[in-house]
């Protein structure tokens, strides 16, 4: 039916970028930081946590700054 | 016609602390004050005969057949309008009497045809039976004289016909219209000999305001409005009570039934939900049970482009079990998953859920509430700790004030939206805050005190700044924040709404919507007596979905919404089974009662009754197997009851998802969109056709109840535990109740329930345990489940869905009264009457622009894709904004809508999509190919029901 392009890193970036935006508004940094995290634990499973962890080893390209902090506390 | 079955008494019951004791005929009777002598009458055994006296509508007085003598009181009283007194005599029967109501019969008898035995009401005919009851025995008037025998019938209307000659114009039509439904369609024009019952301004009963509800048909004591069902079949000879499997208010119905063949569907006087009343779609949209589409045979195919090839059941769940197994030991266990559908019933989506968790070994298990409720369920647990609304319906009846929040309640939930407006009609006031002028905005009687006519994707915006409102003019109920919420979490969030950025003034520029307005709005929520909000997809199904449930959990609990009757937060269901498929663990994250997969004690508690061991980690949402199908990962999937392919966001990437796997099993009852792309076709089963439970969303617990076989000989129910027999994990369930006591006994909120006592008690809204044993109608009461209610920050973020010069309009969707989601059902029953398709409604200003014309084709272009669909010009839209239902696969409506989805769960933003639109004089190239591609996956599957 259609040919269209596909990139899962740069859709689960969006969505982290989309969970960071909510805890932006938390004013403790490391609450904002373990909110994402604990939402991307409870929620993601193991295979998309690797999936931007390893995009994040790539450069982690399009990662917000809260976003991109969080990720790196991802556990698999 | 009424029931078959029901017992009407004469007027409605009356709730009154103060018993009132009378003497009936000799009757000692005891009834609440302010109940009619009619029904006292009832209630004591004695019947006055009556013709415009029904229990559905207020006493009329008009027929003068219920006159009774009552000592002390001049004259022959109607019973139906004269209220009990204590020590009241009454008698209902002597000679006066009986020559009164002779004198009254032989009147209405003059004007009627005497063609009872051809007449399709024969038996149940009301003007009949008083015929009989006051010994009519001679018409000394004759026949000849001037009458009503020779008018038309109108049978414009699908499912009903108006015979006029056979009315006796009792007004039961016109006050069911008015006091049941709420349309105000009917009227009696002209008088005396010349009145008549007229729908609008005397149109055809299709042409006019007539909603098809049926109250009419179902109040009229003749003949005069007759299903046509009931005409064609003949009378019922038996009914059950079952459980309609639309909409998210989950009517309770009689099927009337001549033998497996239902003559027609009555609403349930006794229904919890729906206290006799129903709307087009459940009362007359069923035929697509019976429709010549249905696929009765299971199939299997190697490819989609292959034949589809029909087999037996032993083979075709063989064949299934064999392909799932096969996928996993190629790809790994994570491989494969399943989907079940807000139209199966708690048993079955329970079941899925088991047979995922278990044969398959992971969590990856989706349901539709993910497209649609999923914010809900997220929102409401993290603020009030229960993934639910709080109230029943009827407590609307006791709210002062009404706030709708994108939720379009006559078309979406109609039989609620009436009971919503008999409390509007009461005076309650109404905030409405949607981007379109829905019809609740302004409709006979009713007015919206404000229309919050605010940009698509800015609730949050405003919903932010009406606490800021409340927050900055000291509105907030301290006493109950104190009392019920967490001091610091409440602090916190004080301090956020305050902030000069979340004041109305501040985001008018995003809301589009004037900031006196919000703060006229915001103060009489929150000081206009009991605040009730009702909200739908249009909260729901946005970036900030789930936040903005949050953000309706904080203004009701600033505000003390909470915790009683007239109040609350009630999220409106779109499907049926909405609440219930949520509440059975159809989530990847959670076991049924939204308990998380990473909880050991609930996995040790589900492991030891499944005996198998537990995933600890969530598995893959819907939107998540398209993206891992995409990438290789994610080859099978068990799809029941969902046509995913239709009704999730941008069609093109879903449609690439599926054609990636290797063995889609799709069980439903026709060949949907999806099936187009599967490998295995198991025939499913309508819910006429299988017994379970539905949950509406009150938290509602109503029993389905088979009443004729399906046509596949399997209920979906049995299908699961084939294949999960076949799948080497077996199940031994003999009956949708056993499952149930599953269920009840790994669930807390659910330890109560069974289908045993959701007979005896008609119904039960969760939770059902040893605290509440029959059931808990409002949540909250003492304190938040959670404890206490939780605060929490909903900044508004915009959506990345932007307009600019390429994409000027923000396009959104939404649903019709006589059309229901993908239109499975409706599309093939005679609802297609009043919408045949899916159009693109867009502002005149905006139509001007781009020279279009009503019915002009128009392509509507997005950043995802393309469709085309005629254009409806009207002001209910803004300029700048598009609307369009989705109702019909051919019009493509989620072509256009984008994988943007809520930051929480993944619900896609069916609301906001950035598009522009143009005339145009074809089909758009999607469309082209759909149309080559499922007229070529028709021809595959063709012959195979007449093998």
């Amino acid at each position: 039916m259609n040919g269209e392009s596909h990139s899962s890193s740069a859709h689960l970036v969006n969505m982290a970028n989309d969970i960071g935006a909510f805890f932006h508004a938390e004013p403790v940094r490391a609450d904002a930081v373990s909110g994402i995290v604990n939402h991307m634990q409870k929620f993601w499973t193991p295979r998309m946590r690797q999936k931007l962890l390893e995009h994040l080893r790539g450069g982690g390209a399009g990662l917000e700054e809260l976003a991109r902090e969080a990720v790196q506390r991802l556990t698999t | 016609m009424l029931s078959i079955v029901e017992k009407d008494l004469g007027t409605p019951a009356v709730l009154a602390a103060k018993q009132v004791t009378l003497n009936v005929d000799g009757f000692e009777v005891t009834v609440p004050a302010g109940t009619s002598v009619m029904r006292a009458a009832a209630l004591a055994g004695v019947g006055v005969p009556k013709l415009c006296a029904t229990e559905q509508l207020e006493a009329f007085g008009s027929c003068r057949l219920c006159l009774v003598q009552i000592a002390g009181m001049k004259g022959y009283p109607a019973s139906c309008t004269t209220l009990v007194a204590e020590g009241m005599q009454v008698t209902t029967q002597n000679q006066k009497l009986a020559q009164l109501r002779r004198g009254v019969m032989e009147l209405y008898i003059s004007d009627h045809p005497l063609d009872c035995l051809t007449c399709p009401a024969n038996g149940h005919c009301e003007l009949q039976d008083m015929a009989g009851a006051v010994g009519l025995r001679e018409v000394r008037y004759g026949y000849a004289g001037e009458n009503h025998l020779h008018l038309n019938k109108d049978e414009s209307n699908p499912y009903f016909t108006f015979d006029a000659s056979k009315c006796i114009v009792c007004s039961r039509c016109v006050r069911a219209c008015d006091e049941v439904q709420g349309t105000l369609a009917l009227t009696v024009q002209g008088r005396g000999f010349d009145s008549k019952i007229v729908a609008s301004q005397d149109d055809s009963f299709l042409d006019s305001e007539c909603v098809s509800c049926g109250a009419c048909v179902q109040a009229c004591p003749t003949a005069t409005l007759s299903e046509k069902s009931l005409i064609d079949k003949g009378q019922a000879e038996h009914s059950a009570i079952t459980t309609c499997a639309y909409c998210g208010v989950g009517c309770s119905f009689r099927a009337e039934m001549r033998g497996s063949e239902v003559v027609r569907m009555v609403p349930n006087q006794n229904g919890h939900a729906n206290h006799g009343h129903s709307c087009v779609k459940g009362r007359f949209a069923i035929g697509y049970a019976t429709h010549p589409d249905r696929i009765t045979k299971p199939m299997i195919r190697a490819k989609i482009t292959d034949h589809w090839r029909e087999v037996s059941w032993e083979e075709a769940i063989a064949h299934a079990a064999g392909e799932f197994r096969r996928i996993q030991g190629k790809y790994g266990r994570d491989s494969i998953g399943g989907i079940t559908s807000s139209r199966c019933t708690n048993e079955e989506t329970y079941l899925v859920q088991k047979l995922v968790r278990t044969s398959f070994g992971n969590n990856n298990v989706d349901t539709c509430a993910r497209v649609c409720h999923s914010p809900t369920g997220y929102g409401l647990k993290q603020t009030l700790g229960e993934s639910a609304g709080t109230q029943t319906f009827d407590s609307v009846m006791q709210a002062d004030v009404i706030l709708i929040i994108g939720a379009n309640p006559t078309d979406a939930h109609p039989v609620f939206a009436s009971q919503m407006k008999r409390r509007l009609r009461e005076g309650a006031q109404l905030i409405i805050a949607d981007p379109r002028r829905i019809d609740l905005v302004r409709t006979p009687h009713i007015q919206a005190a404000h229309h919050l006519q605010l940009r698509p994707g800015t609730n949050v915006a405003l919903l932010n700044s009406l606490a800021h409102v409340v927050v900055t003019e000291g509105l907030v109920d301290q006493a109950f924040v104190a009392a019920r919420c967490e001091t610091e979490a409440f602090s916190k969030w004080r301090a956020f709404v305050a902030q000069a950025r979340n004041s109305p003034e501040t985001l008018e520029a995003d809301t589009g919507v004037p900031a006196a307005s919000v703060r006229a709005a915001a103060r009489l929520y929150a000081t206009g007596g009991n605040g009730a909000i009702y909200y739908g997809l249009g909260v729901t199904e946005h970036s900030q979905g789930s936040t903005a449930v949050m953000a309706i959990a904080n203004l009701a609990m600033a505000t003390g919404n909470l915790g009683r009757v007239g109040v609350g937060v009630n999220p409106l269901r779109g499907q049926n089974n909405v609440q219930g498929s949520c509440d059975m663990g159809s989530f990847p994250h959670e076991f049924p009662g939204y308990r998380h997969v990473s909880d050991g004690a609930t996995r040790a508690l589900f492991e030891k009754e499944w005996g198998v061991n537990l995933r600890a980690e969530p598995g893959l949402r819907i939107p998540n197997m398209f993206e891992a199908a995409l990438d290789g990962e994610f080859k099978g999937l068990y799809l029941e009851g969902e046509d995913i392919a239709q009704s999730d966001p941008n069609t093109q990437h879903v449609t690439a998802a599926l054609s990636a796997m290797e063995c889609i099993v799709v069980q439903d009852l026709f060949l949907n969109e999806s099936a187009k792309f599967a490998h295995v076709f198991l025939p499913g089963s309508s819910f006429l056709e299988k017994d379970g439970t539905f949950t509406n969303a009150e938290r509602r617990i109503s029993r389905v109840r088979k009443v004729m076989g399906a046509p596949g000989g399997y209920a979906d129910w049995e299908i699961t535990v084939l294949l999960s027999n076949a799948l080497g994990y077996p199940m031994h369930y003999t009956h949708p109740s056993q499952i149930m006591d599953e269920i009840a006994r790994l669930t807390p909120t659910f330890t109560g329930v069974s289908f045993e006592k959701i007979d005896k008690l008609g119904s039960i809204q969760w939770p059902c345990n040893d605290r509440a044993p029959e059931g808990t109608p409002i949540m909250h009461v003492d304190e938040f489940v959670r404890g206490k209610g939780q605060f929490m920050l909903t900044e508004y973020v915009p959506t990345r869905e932007k307009v600019n010069g390429r994409y000027p309009l923000i396009l959104t969707t939404g649903r019709i009264l006589s059309q229901y989601n993908v239109g499975a059902q409706t599309r093939r029953t005679a609802n297609n009457t009043w919408h045949a398709e899916d159009k693109l409604e867009l502002h005149p200003h905006d139509a001007e622009e781009r020279g279009i014309k009503e019915g002009d084709w128009v392509g509507v272009q997005s950043r995802a894709g393309e469709t085309v669909m005629r254009a409806l010009i009207t002001p209910r839209v803004q300029p700048g904004l598009v609307y369009t239902t989705f109702h019909f696969p051919d019009s493509g409506a989620n072509v256009i809508t984008t994988e943007n989805s809520d930051w929480a769960t993944n619900c896609p933003e069916y609301k906001v999509t950035a598009v522009q639109v143009t005339r145009v004089t074809q089909p758009s190239d999607w469309q082209k190919r759909y149309r080559s591609f499922s007229q070529r996956q028709e021809s595959l599957a063709q012959g195979m029901n007449e093998a």
